[in-house]
């Protein structure tokens, strides 16, 4: 077979040369390309909503989509947490997006919080899981899979105007590994101005000292750097909800009616809400499945890996290829497998030796008392055999006696008629005894 | 999910989960800004297309690469008459980035001197497998490591332009044999190379045998008709499909035509055009490759070729014994066209393989 003799005739890497063109080539279309089959398989967007219960998360995913979400108010006598999703699939052009909305339902409403976090990173945890092993498999359709992947978490904070509840520090430190957080201030319209910039200042102050890594919007690419740069510092996002429309002016617009006035929900000196519509939507959606899929993904299919027992290199460092490990595991579970058959053979080999034993004990109890009663029916029978002769002979005595007797009586009285003797002879043989006592008594 | 009809390239032919609700939007909400989103990240991050070029010496491969991309990828070799033909095929590789209206693509070319000049050119078509399989193995060791690269460097081949010789008869063993064995692990486009060699009845002619041994012996050639999505990309594809294969000429010296100056081949009878279509099929070929058809190669690539050749690979290392040679690709060229080897590539390549049944085929 020929050798692959492989040439590179200029360096592949670092970069290769830039070559000028001399005419249109026409790949120009190639981003075209790629948005039109992206548009035919469709997008996936999923979106984790922390928060208390009655804090608005429903509402304001009916705002931010502009549409009704089929829910109904959540019980306040939840048990423990539970992630609820629901799928919906909406259409703007021909964009089709398959939009997934967790609800973590009962969130702060236990006595105990201690677990309040578990169930959450439990389900994105779980979520991650099918991914990768879906990747894993041999046979394997990734470009069909549905992602279930968390792509960004809204973390709904209660506007005390205080500071953030420890229930709150605790859960983002345990997501911010996990998932893209965003933290939001619920019902925005509760708070003051002055003292929702005093909140601010101090929810991101907390977030920092405590290491807690929320999102930050991408400021590497020109085109939507400064927009971004400007978002990160009006962090978090102090949004209202509101489905219900109002007359302003000679608009409707969307907004929440009081009696000292309307708190218009796309005014930008109302609320934040345009704002985190546009890095949510507009700007950054893509950024965020991207980090899912690169930075948290990988580092769970790391963590994923490494404890399942497969390395990179081992301290030899010669590359373990990721098969090998398999192979070895493969091959450590096969041989387990063997083991525990062999196990289970020789145990039912033992215990069919136990019962044979008994069978044979009993069978040889059998065989003794057949033998016993075989022994016990002959000695009867030898007895009865006994008692038979014993009878027997007494009755051939009794016949000889009574032939004796009348031999006797034929002699005695060879006149007598044969009736009478006859009938002495009936008589004889009634009261022959008494006969042979007379003649013998003389 | 139909396992016999399972297209390779992204469609919208998911299942929906069981509790999927279609909503309606009252308003605009701005989701369609994904798509510039995508735009502005794949123009950041660019593209990258790698292409095989696979004929005997003399068919004009290196003009056609540079007549194709418009640059001198490289120098159109001439071998020159002191130099032997070389003994064993070997493969060279040439990466450039070039960049337009501010789309980067880093491309890349394999050429294949020596292919089918030897006098015994029994299994010339090894080499050229291992080196597809080689990217393919390349690719497979990145993603299973651990700590894998954001983004995996793609070598592998997209497309295996095959030149024909213009003989004007039929498929010529060699051909088939290789496109045989091709056209299983690569998207395959065969072309009619120096095509001014025939008039347009010996090429109609030529072409319509050609579909014929096609037919004949199961070769499925880019667009393969499976993948056909939906009704749009079927009427396109089709009417790809009659022409295929393109009988083209390359040239790379402009000459002056009716004021004009156009990419041609000057002979005494007159000036061939490469772009006019009367003349000659280059600018299908054009189109098909990079106009519109680039992203869906790399498309069935990844999602198809790599695919066979992952579970062939995962499949057999169980059954192969771990060795040094790990990564030895020496048994992959011997049982890709073999009948009987592992069941991830039988011998005919539709049934089985493009329909992907599952877990019956593996044991």
């Amino acid at each position: 077979m020929a050798a692959t003799d492989l040439e590179r005739f200029s360096n592949a890497e670092p970069e290769p040369r830039s070559l000028s063109l001399g005419g249109h080539v026409g790949f120009d279309s190639l981003p075209d390309q790629l948005v039109s089959k992206s548009v035919t398989q469709g997008f996936s967007f999923n979106i984790l909503c922390v928060g208390e219960t009655g804090i608005g998360k429903s509402t304001l995913m009916n705002t931010l989509f502009n549409t009704t979400f089929e829910t109904e108010e959540a019980s306040h006598h939840e048990e423990c947490v539970r992630l609820w999703p629901q799928t919906y699939d909406l259409q703007e052009s021909n964009v089709q997006l398959k939009l997934t909305i967790v609800d973590a339902v009962g969130f702060g409403d236990q006595i105990n919080k201690d677990e309040s976090y578990r169930p959450i990173v439990d389900y994105i945890d779980a979520q991650f899981e099918n991914y990768l092993q879906e990747e894993l498999k041999i046979r394997r359709s990734l470009f069909d899979y549905h992602d279930t992947r968390i792509h960004v978490c809204l973390y709904f904070i209660t506007p005390t105007g205080h500071s953030l509840k420890s229930l709150d520090l605790v859960t983002m430190k345990k997501l911010d590994s996990k998932v893209n957080i965003i933290p939001i201030i619920a019902k925005a319209d509760t708070i003051s101005k002055s003292e929702l910039h005093k909140f601010k200042i101090k929810i991101m102050g907390e977030l920092v000292s405590n290491g807690v890594q929320i999102y930050q919007f991408p400021t590497d690419d020109e085109a939507v750097a400064e927009i971004n740069a400007v978002m990160n510092a009006h962090l978090p996002f102090a949004v209202v909800g509101s489905t219900e429309e109002v007359k302003v002016g000679n608009k409707l617009v969307r907004a929440r009616q009081y009696p000292w006035g309307v708190v218009q929900v796309e005014n930008e000196n109302h609320c934040d809400f345009v704002k985190l519509r546009e890095m949510l939507i507009r700007v950054n959606m893509e950024d965020l499945r991207e980090q899912t899929h690169s930075r948290h993904y990988e580092l769970y299919r790391r963590c994923k890996l490494e404890e399942m027992g497969f390395q990179d290199s081992d301290g030899d460092s010669q590359p373990f290829s990721l098969q090998e490990t398999y192979e070895a595991k493969r091959k450590e579970f096969l041989s387990e497998l063997q083991r525990k058959e062999e196990e289970m053979r020789q145990m039912f080999v033992h215990k069919v030796k136990e019962t044979e034993l008994e069978l044979k004990e009993k069978e040889r109890e059998l065989h003794e008392k057949f033998e016993h009663l075989k022994r016990v029916h002959q000695e009867e029978k030898r007895k009865v055999e006994e008692k038979r002769r014993e009878l027997e002979e007494e009755t051939n005595a009794f016949n000889r006696r009574k032939a004796a007797v009348e031999a006797l009586q034929s002699q005695a009285l060879p006149a007598t008629s044969q009736q009478p003797l006859r009938k002495d002879k009936d008589k004889k043989k009634g009261s022959g005894w008494s006969s042979i006592y007379s003649v013998t008594i003389p | 999910m139909d396992p016999l009809r399972q297209s390779p390239s992204p469609s919208s032919s998911r299942a929906s989960s069981p509790r999927t609700l279609p909503c309606e939007m009252l308003g605009y909400v701005g989701i369609e800004a994904v798509l510039d989103q995508l735009k502005i990240k794949a123009m950041k991050m660019g593209f990258e297309f790698n292409i095989m070029v696979v004929g005997q010496s003399g068919l004009g491969k290196s003009t056609m690469v540079n007549t194709l991309f418009k640059s001198k990828m490289w120098k159109s070799t001439m071998p020159g008459l002191g130099v032997p033909t070389p003994q064993t095929l070997q493969l060279q590789s040439v990466t450039h980035v070039i960049e337009e209206s501010g789309v980067k693509l880093k491309l890349t070319v394999t050429d294949t001197p020596g292919f089918g000049d030897q006098i015994n050119n029994d299994k010339c078509w090894d080499p050229i497998l291992g080196y597809i399989n080689e990217q393919y193995e390349q690719y497979l060791q990145e993603e299973i490591l651990i700590t894998r690269q954001r983004h995996i460097p793609d070598t592998r081949v997209h497309c295996c332009v095959y030149f024909v010789p213009p003989t004007g008869h039929c498929l010529r063993p060699l051909d088939i044999e290789f496109l045989q064995r091709l056209c299983r692990t690569v998207n395959v486009v065969p072309v009619i190379a120096r095509a001014d060699s025939l008039t347009i009845e010996e090429r109609e002619a030529f072409r319509h045998r050609i579909q014929e041994n096609l037919k004949t012996h199961g070769i499925e050639v880019y667009p393969q008709k499976c993948f056909d999505e939906d009704i749009n990309d079927k009427i396109l594809n089709s009417k790809i499909r009659e022409r295929i294969p393109f009988a083209v000429v390359g040239a790379d010296r402009e000459h002056i035509v009716n004021g004009r100056c156009v990419l041609g081949r000057k002979t005494k009878w007159g000036i061939i055009e490469v772009e006019n279509m009367a003349h000659c099929e280059f600018p299908l070929l054009r189109d098909l490759l990079i106009r519109s058809h680039l992203q869906d190669l790399k498309d069935i690539t990844h999602n198809v070729h790599y695919e066979n050749y992952r579970i062939f690979r995962l499949n057999e290392s169980h059954v192969l014994p771990r060795g040094p040679g790990w990564v030895n690709l020496a048994p992959a060229p011997a049982s890709v066209p073999a009948p009987a080897g592992p069941q991830a590539t039988p011998g005919p390549p539709k049934v089985g393989w493009w329909a992907k049944d599952n877990s019956d085929e593996e044991c």
